[in-house]
């Protein structure tokens, strides 16, 4: 079997998901063609050896619908031969895109790949591909399905984390992001969007929050106390799967859960021959990765059984990793899973995340997979490994190690 | 035609009028459902008619199905399943269709069809109103009502409803009907949009005739391109979360329990994403499925027919007669006296409320005062009603008064001295026919007759709290208590619009020797180190109303404390200590004795509770860890209760399955999906009943030991219903 090596990652600034974000005034088409077209220049990449463009998105609709990979590759200028198919795993779809990447160059069928990929929150909203997760009895009554958010509330309740240790989470998650943006920490991979005119629109991560304190935290109501307790009473959905808990804690709100943003990114993956061939320097290996189904209702707790599916894949054990990056979905997903594997808060999400500079769904995990090739190389260490919660009950995860 | 009388006036209007010969009301049957199609046919083909107004001769419209007709159809069904499971699918639905078919056909015949509803419209009779392209309806007819009731059986409605109704109105307004079964007056219908007019009476025939001249085109909405689903079908950024809505709220309240309100969801879900004739396709096969399972067969015998019956005498011994009962005594003006003497007078029976001043019997008097008044504040009925029924009830400390009652009910304190006095001083004015009826609860009947100088007329009558929304009455013979004393007894009860069940005097009776193995379980499981929201969850997840434990906090556990030293008092040596013995000695102890001081079992904030946070100190050896799968802890509250009843029918408690079964759901909540206690053993079939029983003997106690009769049962392949129902009486 071939070796899956990263030769670059690229990922855009990432936009405040709302009418007021910069990134809502361009096209979901030019925020994705801009990564490619850097992935091309920063390279000098023939892109006539590119095989395949594999991108997540999770609302492949409007905008970013169409096979959104494809229409990129066209619109970048890449060969015609270089294909592109989208795909969705939720929240994970940017890692999984890598890794499916990675699968075919280790599978021999492809020699040069790039994973990645696209949300644009602030004109397709979460939910815009409908589905019949939420709505179909045969999935949502049948199999008690509820929101995220309650989902992340029934972790905290069920594994005992309180509204302040989710605050104070959250509050470091912003942190280390502006630390990571003062030091300079994730310039290699930023590529500032640029508007129709080619002018920069946007640079930096804008919906960073810096100035975040416990206090200011404490003034927000939680999020989904109605949703879970009032109308619907989705709560009382979960319970019956969670029964031995009397009542769902409500600890989320807007400050320590993910921001929604816009974004892109893009990893290019390949075979070591093509990459020397094209004169490319390998950054990092991809180890071994893994996806893994778990409990449909709790949801989002898939990160430490999948981890450790990788682990072993790879022939590792939790301490052999240098350093861990969970997608801050929620700060009660990092808390589970730190408490679930015993890893200290100083191995994890180093730069900060989601909490701080948002999680735009489909590209999330390609570009939290390029964080971490840059902080191994920062830092000087070895080894990594990436995950992400994922909806209807997934985890995926990823481990590099330098070249 | 049979069932339908025909009247073509000159304008060429077919005037149809539903009358079923030789019954009370109007149902869709083979023989009314035939002609069904002969009329639609007759409609469509006659160039001479323009149209028809369907109206009844009768005071309601339409009753629905045949539901005994349809319970026929289904056994035949059942049996093929075993054969050739897609075959008798298939035969089935072919069969259920013929109802979706027929409507349909009535809708798309091309001619305008008005309905001109003069009364009570519910289940297939609502639907076949909806199925008329124009919907007319009396607004000065008090008993004009519809409603879709099949979810409360365990069906759904399967002549359109569930399609017809939410494009009529949208998912929101409809689910109230589709799935409460919650019944609309004209005014309110017609405003949420299901009927074109709401008219005077007397207007109502020419209105729906002139609807029927000026719109010779009438199509259905859902016939016509532009039609769009109301509030937003489920791929729609609105109607997107009223179904993710719709699925959470459903399966909240039912847990999952009743396949019928899952089934309905479905079929809007399904429905509402496809044109009418494909819906109704789905519909039917939604419909099939749940015949198919026990659910709806069990609560359709309980939960109707079986009802229906006790309601109407059933339980009478052979060789009665059915009376009326025209004046009760209540003696003892208590919460429970009260409560009997508010219900009678409902009923329109006079009556006699005594206690031993005048104050407590105006007290008790008062109740009916207070609930007759937030009824006519609430417009369900008149000042002139309220005054009639309360003027009824003549509270009184003198018992010559009692002369001419038919029946007392005495309920005064559970103390036998008293009840004897009382008993005495009645037995001296009442005539030599009235029966003597105590409610209560822990002494036998047959110690309580022995005061009297007449036990054949001496008879346990027992009323469940809060008496006027409890449906059950327990009535218990005393060694000496007649025939005659207990139909009496049945015709108060029913008069009272109550289901009567007959058992024998034993402790606890019937419902609350059952309901006590139902909270014993509770301690049981405390005691061992469950956790209490594992327990009380289950208990709902089981289809219970509430919790054990949160069911011991409303009967009171100083209550429970008093009843365990009574009983400690009369088995003495023989009697055996449970592990809740300790926990009720502490709770009693530590004063928290319910939701009557605010703390028991759980905490009581206002409106909120919560589970005591000290409750982990009744766990013997700690909190298990793991705690047990929730499925084990359902069952063996459930089996506990179950066992107990069929622990009735081995010691000739109870007689009839129906009784059993009504008397756990009506009594003490027995979930009603299973169609009650008994029914839940004969669903899983007494062979693997007993085979898990004995497991959970095996691993948690002697109160799951099946008595011999259940044994019995395993072996022969025998059910309650096949081994003890009584022959058929034809319901008067």
């Amino acid at each position: 079997m071939a070796d899956a090596y990263i030769f670059d990652a690229v990922r855009s600034p990432r936009g405040k998901g709302k009418k007021n974000g910069s990134l809502h005034e361009i096209t979901a088409l030019s925020l994705l063609t801009q990564q490619l077209e850097a992935v091309r220049d920063r390279n000098d990449l023939d892109t006539s050896k590119i095989d395949d463009i594999i991108m997540g998105c999770v609302s492949p609709v409007a905008g970013q619908g169409a096979d959104i990979a494809r229409t990129a590759s066209i619109t970048a200028g890449y060969a015609e031969t270089a294909a592109g198919v989208t795909i969705n795993r939720f929240c994970a779809s940017g890692l999984e895109a890598v890794n499916m990447a990675a699968s075919k160059v280790m599978a021999g069928m492809a020699d040069m790949t790039i994973g990645g990929g696209i949300e644009h929150m602030s004109r397709v909203p979460m939910g815009s591909d409908g589905g019949a997760m939420g709505v179909d009895p045969m999935i949502a009554f049948d199999h008690a399905v509820v929101p995220q958010g309650i989902s992340a509330d029934l972790i905290a309740t069920k594994y005992g984390f309180s509204r302040d240790d989710c605050d104070a989470y959250a509050v470091e998650s912003q942190k280390r992001a502006k630390k990571a943006w003062d030091e300079g920490r994730f310039k290699k991979s930023i590529v500032p969007v640029k508007d129709q005119l080619g002018v920069t629109i946007l640079a930096h991560d804008e919906h960073m929050r810096p100035q975040t304190d416990m206090q200011s935290l404490g003034s927000l109501n939680p999020a989904f106390e109605s949703l879970g307790k009032v109308m619907p009473g989705m709560d009382y959905v979960a319970l019956q799967k969670y029964p031995e808990l009397e009542e769902i804690k409500h600890v989320h709100h807007a400050g320590n859960s993910s921001g929604i943003v816009d974004g892109a990114a893009a990893v290019l993956i390949g075979t070591k021959e093509m990459g020397e061939a094209l004169g490319l320097k390998a950054r990092a290996r991809i180890k071994a990765f893994a996806e893994i189904g778990s409990e449909p209702t709790i949801m989002l707790t898939g990160p430490e059984f999948v981890a450790a599916k990788a682990l072993k894949r790879a022939g590792m054990e939790v301490n052999d990793i240098d350093i861990y990056e969970l997608n801050e979905a929620f700060a009660s997903v990092v808390l589970r899973f730190m408490q679930a594997h015993n890893i200290e808060h100083d191995k994890i999400n180093v730069n900060g995340g989601a909490i701080a500079m948002g999680h735009p769904l489909g590209a999330t995990g390609a570009m939290i997979l390029g964080t971490m090739v840059d902080e191994l190389e920062r830092s000087d260490k070895e080894t990594s490994l990436i995950t992400l919660c994922v909806g209807g009950g997934m985890g995926s995860a990823t481990i590099i190690e330098r070249v | 035609m049979k069932n339908f009388k025909l009247d073509k006036d000159a304008d060429g209007v077919l005037l149809v009028t539903f009358d079923m010969p030789g019954r009370s009301m109007n149902v869709l049957n083979v023989s009314s459902m035939g002609e069904i199609a002969e009329l639609t046919d007759m409609i469509k083909t006659d160039e001479s008619i323009k149209g028809a107004v369907i109206t009844s001769g009768k005071k309601a419209f339409c009753a629905g199905a045949d539901l005994e007709e349809m319970g026929g159809n289904l056994a035949g069904a059942r049996e093929q399943m075993a054969k050739d499971p897609e075959g008798a699918k298939k035969a089935l639905f072919e069969n259920v269709y013929k109802l979706n078919q027929l409507f349909r056909d009535l809708e798309t015949c091309g001619k305008p069809v008005a309905a001109a509803l003069n009364g009570l419209a519910l289940g297939g009779g609502f639907e076949f109103v909806m199925a008329c392209t124009g919907r007319f309806v009396a607004n000065d007819n008090k008993t004009a009502k519809v409603g879709l009731p099949e979810a409360l059986i365990g069906l759904l409605p399967g002549a359109g409803g569930t399609q017809r109704l939410p494009r009529l109105v949208g998912l929101m307004a409809a689910s109230g009907v589709l799935l409460q079964g919650k019944q609309l007056k004209p005014a309110e219908a017609q405003a949420m949009g299901i009927f074109h007019a709401a008219v005077p009476a007397d207007e109502l025939i020419a209105t729906a005739k002139k609807w029927v001249l000026d719109n010779p085109k009438a199509k259905q909405p859902w016939d016509m391109d532009r039609f769009k689903f109301p509030g937003g079908a489920p791929y729609t950024a609105q109607g997107y979360q009223m179904f993710a809505g719709a699925n959470a709220m459903v399966r909240k309240e039912s847990f999952g329990n009743y396949p019928a309100m899952r089934n309905i969801v479905a079929c809007v879900y399904e429905g509402s994403q496809v044109p009418m004739d494909a819906a109704l396709r789905i519909e039917s096969r939604y419909f099939c499925d749940l015949m198919l399972r026990p659910e709806s067969g069990n609560m359709v015998r309980s939960l109707f027919l079986s009802k229906q019956a006790l309601e109407k005498g059933e339980a009478r011994p052979e060789g009665q007669e059915k009376g009326e009962v025209k004046k009760v005594g209540v003696i003892g003006a208590g919460f429970m006296g009260a409560g009997v003497a508010y219900v009678s007078a409902m009923a329109g029976l006079d009556v006699v409320l005594i206690d031993r001043d005048q104050e407590g019997a105006d007290k008790g008097k008062q109740f009916t005062i207070d609930e007759q008044t937030k009824r006519v504040k609430r417009k369900k009925s008149t000042q002139e009603k309220a005054d009639a029924i309360i003027n009824r009830i003549e509270a009184t400390t003198d018992y010559s008064k009692l002369k001419d009652v038919d029946l007392i009910v005495e309920a005064v304190f559970e103390n036998s001295e008293l009840k004897a006095k009382i008993t005495k001083m009645a037995e001296e004015v009442i005539g030599d026919k009235a029966i003597f009826g105590s409610n209560t609860s822990t002494i036998p009947i047959t110690d309580l007759a022995t005061a009297s100088s007449r036990p054949e007329n001496f008879i346990g009558i027992h009323f469940f709290s809060p008496v006027h929304k409890m449906m059950l009455v327990e009535i218990i013979k005393g060694e000496k208590t007649s025939d005659y004393a207990i139909s009496r007894a049945i015709d108060f009860v029913s008069k009272i619009r109550k289901v009567p069940i007959v058992v024998e005097d034993t402790r606890g009776f019937y419902a609350n020797r059952c309901v006590m193995r139902y909270i014993q379980e509770g301690y049981n499981m405390l005691s061992e180190g469950v956790k209490p929201a594992l327990i009380e969850n289950a208990g709902k997840m089981a289809g219970m109303p509430v919790g054990p434990l949160s069911l011991q906090d409303e009967v009171a556990i100083d209550l429970a404390y008093k009843v365990m030293q009574q009983t400690k008092h009369d088995l003495g040596s023989q009697y055996v200590e449970g592990k809740g013995d300790v926990i009720i000695d502490k709770m009693y102890s530590s004063e928290r004795y319910g939701r009557k001081n605010g703390k028991g079992f759980y905490v009581y904030e206002g409106r909120e509770k919560h589970l005591w946070p000290e409750l982990g100190q009744f766990a013997v050896n700690g909190l298990q860890d793991p705690q047990p799968n929730v499925s084990d802890i359902k069952d063996r509250l459930m089996y506990a209760q179950a066992i107990e009843a069929a622990r009735c029918f081995d010691e000739s408690i109870i007689h009839d399955p129906r009784e059993a079964d009504l008397g756990s759901i009506f009594g003490w909540g027995f979930a009603p999906f299973t169609g009650g206690a008994i029914s839940f053993i004969d669903t899983i079939g007494a062979k693997r009943f007993v085979a898990r029983a004995d497991e959970l003997l095996e691993a948690y106690g002697p109160q799951f030991e099946v008595p011999k009769l259940l044994r019995e049962m395993a072996k022969s392949g025998e059910t309650f219903y096949g081994k003890f129902s009584r022959p058929q009486k034809k319901a008067a």
